[in-house]
């Protein structure tokens, strides 16, 4: 297959969107797109996510205290690490 | 949402001492994980069929693709259980560490149920990472209950770090091989002051029944319950399991005798 490309691992220049408005965080080990500006508080209500039963760690700081969510701006390559408790022995 | 009932006193009731940990008394002796059940429903009913106070949960990433997806609180009322969170899939004492302060953080209670695996293929505990990061955790003020080998040293070590108790292996996790090592067991549990859990390989009922008998203070499981046929019933098994090994080791069992010795009267037999 002489005129097989090669498969796309990065993504051409001109398909990245330099956007302003979005920030992209690192939230359980994948980057995601979400408004700048956001807050944890932002990110969890985006996800859906019931603040009392996960905990939040963020640039590996654990945040012990859930009402600092709404005060903590996200940033683009911020790792967030949001876990809950499942079944385990 | 199915919630837990409250566990029915013990029929052991006052012919039993208490079981204390760290200054807290808990009123059963069989503690249970919560891992691989084919359904949450059959897993509330197994726990509640135990009568178990202490159950086990892991800490894992939410699954954020799925944000419906229901963590174990959904199933378990923390006023009516005692949660106690693991290291499950720990290597390093920096992650062990790591997963008990997000456990902490959850805001139930303070203590954690500590694993550091050293090998992937037995899941048997890296001692020396187990020994460091019992240290941390027990100068942050957690309650630390680590898995352990069946190593008197290793559980000696343990206990002198600050672990609240120990609980050594029966036979590795999810093995159902029962207890391998009376002696060890029993040697552990005379040596040391803080209670001993034996935690991971408890198959069946008899399996409980006789670690119980070698003294020690209690038995996690997890397996032996979610992998049984029904579940539910192996519950209620090992329920009574630990309390007839329990009742067994208090009461003081008979000398082994290598010749018998008749239990009727060898007098008073007609011509």
């Amino acid at each position: 297959m002489p005129n097989a490309l090669p498969p796309t691992i990065f993504p051409a220049m001109s398909d990245i969107t330099v956007d302003s408005t979005t920030i992209t965080p690192v939230v359980n080990g994948e980057a995601r797109s979400i408004r700048a500006g956001s807050t944890m508080g932002d990110l969890l209500r985006t996800l859906a996510l019931d603040p009392q039963l996960v905990v939040v760690e963020h640039n590996r700081t654990i945040l012990r205290d859930r009402a600092q969510y709404d005060a903590l701006r996200l940033a683009t390559g911020d790792t967030i690490e949001i876990v809950h408790f499942v079944g385990g022995g | 949402m199915t919630t837990l009932l409250e566990p029915r006193r013990s029929a052991v009731g006052s012919l039993d001492t208490s079981f204390t940990i760290a200054g807290r008394d808990f009123r059963s002796r069989l503690m249970v994980g919560t891992g691989k059940y084919a359904s949450n429903d059959v897993m509330v009913r197994a726990i509640e069929a135990s009568g178990a106070e202490i159950v086990t949960v892991a800490v894992r990433r939410v699954n954020l693709d799925r944000t419906q997806e229901e963590g174990i609180l959904h199933h378990l009322d923390p006023s009516r259980i005692f949660l106690l969170a693991n290291t499950a899939g720990c290597y390093s004492a920096d992650d062990a560490v790591r997963y008990a302060r997000l456990a902490r953080a959850a805001g139930f209670n303070e203590w954690v149920k500590l694993e550091v695996i050293g090998d992937k293929e037995t899941l048997l505990p890296d001692t020396v990472g187990l020994l460091e990061a019992t240290r941390i955790l027990a100068a942050e003020g957690f309650k630390v209950m680590a898995y352990s080998n069946d190593d008197l040293v290793t559980a000696l070590r343990l206990q002198d770090s600050g672990a609240v108790a120990v609980m050594p292996l029966a036979s590795p996790i999810g093995s159902g091989l029962g207890l391998l090592n009376e002696f060890s067991i029993r040697t552990i549990k005379h040596r040391l002051s803080v209670p001993v859990v034996v935690d991971a390989g408890v198959g069946t009922a008899s399996d409980a029944c006789l670690t119980m008998e070698q003294g020690v203070d209690g038995i996690l499981m997890n397996t032996a319950l979610a992998s049984a046929s029904d579940p539910v019933r192996m519950a209620a098994a090992m329920r009574s399991a630990v309390d007839a090994g329990r009742l067994a080791y208090l009461a003081g069992r008979m000398p082994r005798r290598e010749v018998a010795v008749p239990s009727s009267p060898t007098e008073g037999l007609i011509e």
